[in-house]
């Protein structure tokens, strides 16, 4: 049974011998090249659009929002995203034509001859200003949306408090940095639009060209190409890029490729929500949290997309993995007149993991607790009740994963031994950290109830079977765990399951894959799914076959010991009888979970998965730049289905966001960005890259697919606060604003020299 | 301009404009679409081929520079359409995820093997620090690169 | 860029000059093409010509000339990384190279291109600077020395006449009992554009400064000499008081800029540490 085996990648043979082909891969005749042509101011009204006559215009395609035949939006949660501006700029890089020609180069050449003139508004460009209404641009107070969770008594809870601490948490935006870029073909039919390319959720953009183009269920036909990576930047953003190519392709009624190089690709697309998370914390002197009130404001940008859900999540993880009984979180996410912010890897919680563990590194200071033991007070626990009121009843690994990190880094050996080696002067600083993170895995509250994701199995001529499903492969190993799980549970081969292309007229809405949400909740469709095919394909053995106690065992059909049939050859048979077996499931909720969305309460989560990081940085003193040396991890993801992938989840997903806690930073002049390209927008290189060493914990969620829950988003939680604690712990700055660049930690150490000088303190400070 | 080259071993002629990248020669002419594009400016390695013995990344090479050039792409790794050992390691190890950095990586790690067949892991990591990964976080690409090294006498192109 | 470009690869100098001595605004020299063809790429060049010296075997070679190491305009990073002349004449030549892009860009970078380039963050420049570099410059009216201090007048402007071609840069070797350093403080630890570098030379003869040089990129419009603080050191006999009042004259002596790479107060306080570092070592 190939469950827990490192079997080979589906589709990793042509992914290493060059032939995969991705979106720029596909040349088809008669294919004309798109371009987007956007707004370079970040607000204001279109004046004019003028084409300069000095250029040849006959051989160019031109489209603009009149000739969207059905809704001019980007369907999503709310609809007031434009696919193409009218008069109304929200943001630069809103696009507002679109130009088509015979070669990438003419296209270019084109769009040099377009001047549009802008009539200026007064944009906003940050948080405080957008608060502040300087000036008002959305609704009557720039707030997309407010979100309240209580618990317990907030006022009692402080009256309770020995101590009261304070701190207000930074993080920035962040690019997905997807390596392949966005890019789709659109080809136009008889009534039909086929759109093909980059995404990560084919059923987002179907629903959103049913409502551009008119079009119904069959006529629009989305299908994912093989793709170079997500993120969740290929979440929602596809739909637009998809809207586009489509657009052309019905004005010229030839198939259109638009293909986005770097610089587009940073400049335009979703990013992070950046944000300030501001927690006020009352504690007991032995440590215990008493009273959590926070306070958070994530940007937006211009249009609403899926801010409303990242602030969700965003707030139900704010508090972090520990109990405490009087809780208080309000959130607001705010509008301003940058490219909207999308999903991102950690879709909110990344962002309040950094302020709730620094908040608890800086509690543990103040105690003059370890950081660790601090931990260990506050953890939640099976049994325990998290801040929207739900009990913990299953698959919680935070005392195993905490237990097995700090283990494996000999984190108090190195913490004392680093102290004494910085003692001498002159050497580099070595700093040891650590953090404790969750992850609510798939869908927040009734999301997945709604969705109810379908999912199937079919069996083909050839006498295999075929996975039906809308869940895409963007490197995580989608199809590699559809094809273990279908086939362990079914008893057949791993080589005789196959994977359909996500393509809509073929395959049902499984939900987007996105929430760490694949395995734990499409897997589980598809292991009830390849259970009722089990049973058919058994019973009919037994009836061909005269016998009782028919198993199907390694692709063999075998009753009393003896071998009957091939699984192939059955599968065959049954198909020559009945024509055809196909079986669909849908998604149900486990048993007893429930979710108050009026009240924000409840079970927020089917499950949590649990991780600890322990960084260990070196700073160099002289130069304040840091090197992240190692990370060790502990990670409990219920059930590794294929423990290298979860390996490579891990690995990836914290060098990613160790990039996102040193590295990457976005640079704007109002409202562009100035930083657009590979040479100034860093991630981190494989000389960045710090040793790792990976700890896979099972506690298995009894309702996942053999146990397993979700690991694709959890590694982003932890790595930013683990290094900033690493960091604080090496030099005594206290940095609470991300990325820790050698400037930031520059400046905090000379501020807490300065202070130190002041106050004559030999503790460190913070400010 | 008229060009002749080797590519993976087959002798090419193209007549293209001499300021064309080869990137896009070899995506375009030649339909060799294995080696990517992920940056156009030199910075991600999708665009590495091997050029007379030396990874290069493509996107930034002007094809009148090519006259008589020996180049092997991603598609001349494998021998007779099966996977070579650096290949195999990468599947084995879980190299490769995405896959869109894969043979810009397969590329820079046989330009390393056939000049330093047994490097060690810092030189394996100085060979790919000019090919960005963003799935893998490179531990699993540089254990594919070191069992490939160790485990055979790999064979130069 | 339009489908009609028109790409000239001269087989020899003359061939090469010819072309320049017909050179217009919109005409390229093309080598390594690491930095062009960012440009071109990006649509940003107007060129419509484009003079590729890629085949010139003249411009490559690394020859030691007794007093100097003669490095052809056209050689790589990667050769001078392992070339055996460099390594033992000019070690922090091979460390700014090493530190430059990542291997791809070292096989085709070249140390005329970095130099006609003119950044201020251009990594060899301050080695170039410490080491008496001097620029052979060619053309149809005959070659010409100048002296690599006197190459730049402004932010990314050189001495480079339309028709010279950049031929050879002349590098002084490093002498018996002097000491070298470069360092280079990027973004990242591969791929990083520099944000401080400095590269320095000096020789101690007891405790007396006998001879100083030092060097700095990405603090200034171009790269410069520290001369003010190379005058503090010269002849004075090293010291802890000696080096504070060094760290304080290099500060005021650099004009940094906050830039998308890094701030003004960083690049000050890092250059005086790194001067410091360096002076330290000699003692």
């Amino acid at each position: 049974m190939p469950i827990g085996k490192n079997v080979s990648r589906k589709e990793g043979a042509e992914k290493l011998n060059g032939e995969a082909r991705y979106v720029d891969d596909i040349v088809l005749e008669g294919m004309l090249y798109g371009k987007t042509i956007r707004s370079t101011v970040p607000r204001g009204l279109i004046k004019s659009v003028k084409f300069d006559s000095a250029y040849d215009w006959s051989g160019i395609v031109i489209a603009d929002y009149r000739d969207i035949p059905g809704n001019n939006f980007v369907a999503l949660i709310v609809n007031d995203q434009p696919l193409l501006a009218q008069s109304e700029i929200r943001h630069c890089e809103e696009p507002i034509l679109l130009i088509a020609a015979e070669t990438k180069q003419e296209v270019q050449q084109a769009a040099r001859y377009i001047r549009i003139e802008y009539e200026e508004l007064p944009p906003v460009l940050t948080i405080d200003d957008s608060l502040k209404c300087e000036p008002k641009i959305y609704g009557d107070d720039n707030i997309y949306k407010r979100l309240c969770i209580s618990r317990g008594d907030l006022v009692a809870g402080f009256r309770d408090a020995d101590l009261i601490i304070e701190g207000e948490y930074r993080v920035p935006h962040q690019e997905q940095l997807y390596i392949e870029t966005q890019g789709m073909i659109a080809i136009p039919g008889k009534g039909t639009m086929t759109v093909m390319g980059s995404m990560q959720c084919p059923y987002y953009v179907h629903r959103a060209l049913k409502q551009s183009f008119n079009l119904s269920d069959e006529q629009a036909i989305v299908i994912q190409t093989t793709t170079g990576g997500g993120f969740g930047g290929k979440e929602e953003y596809p739909s637009m890029i998809a809207g586009h190519a489509a657009l052309l392709a019905l004005k010229s009624q030839r198939p259109v490729k638009m293909i986005y190089d770097r610089a587009e690709d940073i400049a335009a697309t979703t990013k992070r929500h950046p944000g300030i998370i501001r927690h006020r914390t009352g504690v007991k002197r032995n440590g215990r949290l008493v009273a959590s009130e926070i306070d958070i404001i994530f940007d937006g940008g211009a249009y609403v997309t899926l801010t409303p859900v990242v602030l969700s999540r965003g707030s139900i993880h704010s508090p972090g993995p520990y109990a405490c009984d009087h809780v208080c979180i309000n959130a607001r996410a705010v509008a301003t007149n940058t490219p909207p912010n999308g999903a991102f890897r950690g879709f909110g919680a990344p962002q309040v993991a950094f302020a709730y563990e620094m908040q608890m590194e800086k509690i543990a200071v103040t105690l003059g607790l370890d950081p660790l033991e601090l931990r260990r007070i506050n953890m939640l626990r099976e049994g325990d009740i998290t801040a929207t009121g739900q009990r913990l009843n299953w698959s919680v690994g935070s005392e195993d994963v905490m237990t097995a990190a700090v283990e494996k880094s000999n984190y108090l050996a190195k913490r004392e031994q680093y102290r004494i080696d910085n003692e001498s002067i002159g050497s580099k600083r070595r700093g040891i950290g650590l953090s404790f993170f969750f992850h609510g895995a798939a869908f927040t509250g009734s999301g997945e109830e709604k969705m109810k994701a379908k999912a199937g199995l079919e069996v083909t001529p050839e006498g295999k079977v075929r996975v039906l499903s809308g869940s895409t492969e963007i490197g995580q190993g989608t199809q590699t765990i559809f094809g273990q799980i279908v086939s362990s549970e079914m008893g057949i081969e791993f080589q005789q399951v196959e994977i359909e292309v996500p393509d809509t007229s073929r395959v049902p809405d499984s939900g987007p894959t996105v929430a760490s949400r694949t395995c734990m909740i499409v897997g589980r469709v598809l292991q009830l799914a390849a259970r009722e095919i089990k049973e058919k394909l058994i019973l009919f053995t037994a009836e061909r076959h005269g016998e009782a106690n028919v198993n199907l065992i390694d692709g063999r059909y075998i009753a009393n010991g003896k071998v009957l049939a091939g699984f192939s050859q059955v599968a065959r048979e049954y198909l020559s009888i009945h024509g055809e077996l196909r079986v669909f499931a849908n998604y149900v909720n486990p048993p007893g979970i429930s979710w108050n969305e009026d009240t924000y309460s409840g079970d927020a989560y089917p499950v949590y998965s649990w991780g600890v990081d322990v960084a260990e940085v070196e700073v160099d003193p002289e130069t304040y730049e840091i090197k992240l040396v190692k990370i060790t991890t502990a990670q409990d993801v219920g059930r590794a289905i294929h423990p290298l992938l979860v390996e490579g989840q891990i690995e990836g997903g914290t060098l990613q966001a160790a990039g996102y806690g040193l590295l990457e930073e976005l640079h704007w002049d109002r409202g562009r960005i100035v930083n657009n390209r590979l040479t100034n927008y860093i991630i981190p290189t494989s000389l960045d890259a710090p040793e790792m060493e990976t700890i896979i914990i099972e506690k298995e969620y009894p309702h996942g697919p053999f146990g397993a829950k979700g690991v694709g988003e959890l590694p982003m939680d932890g790595p930013a606060p683990a290094i900033a604690a690493a960091v604080f712990n090496a030099t005594g700055a206290f940095i609470s604003e991300l990325p820790v660049t050698p400037e930031r930690l520059h400046a905090a150490m000379e501020k807490r020299d300065y202070e130190k000088t002041e106050n004559n303190e030999t503790n460190e400070s913070i400010n | 301009m008229k060009i002749a080259m080797k590519v993976n071993s087959h002798q090419v002629e193209i007549d293209v404009n001499g300021m064309k990248r080869l990137l896009d020669v070899l995506r375009e002419d030649l339909r060799l679409t294995g080696t990517k594009e992920g940056c156009g400016e030199g910075e991600c390695g999708a665009c590495s081929v091997i050029i007379d013995g030396r990874v290069i990344n493509s996107c930034l090479v002007p094809v009148c520079q090519m006259q008589e050039a020996t180049i092997t792409t991603v598609e001349g790794i494998a021998k007779d359409g099966r996977l070579d050992p650096l290949q195999q390691a990468f599947l084995l190890f879980g190299g490769a995820q995405c896959g869109i950095c894969t043979p810009g990586m397969l590329i820079a790690a046989r330009a390393l093997l056939d000049i330093n067949p047994n490097p060690t892991t810092e030189e394996i990591r100085e060979s790919i620090a000019g090919n960005l990964c963003r799935c893998t976080g490179y531990t699993k690409i540089i254990e594919a690169i070191e069992h490939a090294a160790n485990s055979t006498s790999d064979r130069s192109i | 860029m339009t489908a009609t470009e028109i790409t000239h690869s001269p087989k020899t100098l003359a061939e090469t000059y010819a072309l320049l001595a017909d050179r217009h605004e919109n005409c390229r020299i093309i080598a390594g093409g690491t930095d062009l063809m960012v440009l071109h790429n990006a649509q940003m060049l107007q060129s419509t010509e484009y003079i590729d010296i890629w085949g010139l075997d003249e411009l490559r070679g690394v020859t030691d000339e007794t007093d100097w190491i003669r490095i052809g305009a056209l050689t790589t990073y990667s050769e001078l990384i392992n070339s055996p002349v460099i390594r033992r004449a000019i070690p922090p030549l091979v460390e700014a190279s090493k530190t430059i892009g990542a291997v791809q860009i070292q096989n085709r970078g070249t140390i005329g291109g970095n130099i006609v380039n003119a950044s201020p963050a251009g990594d060899t420049l301050p080695v170039l600077a410490v080491f008496d570099a001097e620029i052979e410059l060619g053309s149809g009216r005959g070659r010409r020395l100048v002296d690599f201090n006197q190459f730049y007048t402004a932010y990314r402007e050189t001495v480079l006449e339309p028709d010279e071609l950049l031929l050879a840069v002349r590098v002084a070797k490093l002498r018996e009992g002097e000491s070298s350093f470069f360092y280079k403080a990027g973004t990242r630890r591969a791929q990083a554009i520099s944000k401080v570098v400095i590269a320095a030379r000096a020789s101690l003869k007891n405790h007396v400064i006998e001879s100083i040089k030092i060097a700095l990129g990405s603090v200034a419009a171009t790269v410069i000499r520290a001369r003010i603080t190379e005058g503090l050191l010269l002849n004075s006999s090293l010291s802890n008081e000696l080096i504070e009042e060094a760290r304080r004259t290099i500060s005021m002596e650099i004009m940094p800029i906050t830039d998308v790479r890094s701030t003004e107060h960083y690049r000050r306080t890092v250059t005086a540490n790194l001067l410091a570092k360096f002076l330290r070592q000699l003692i």
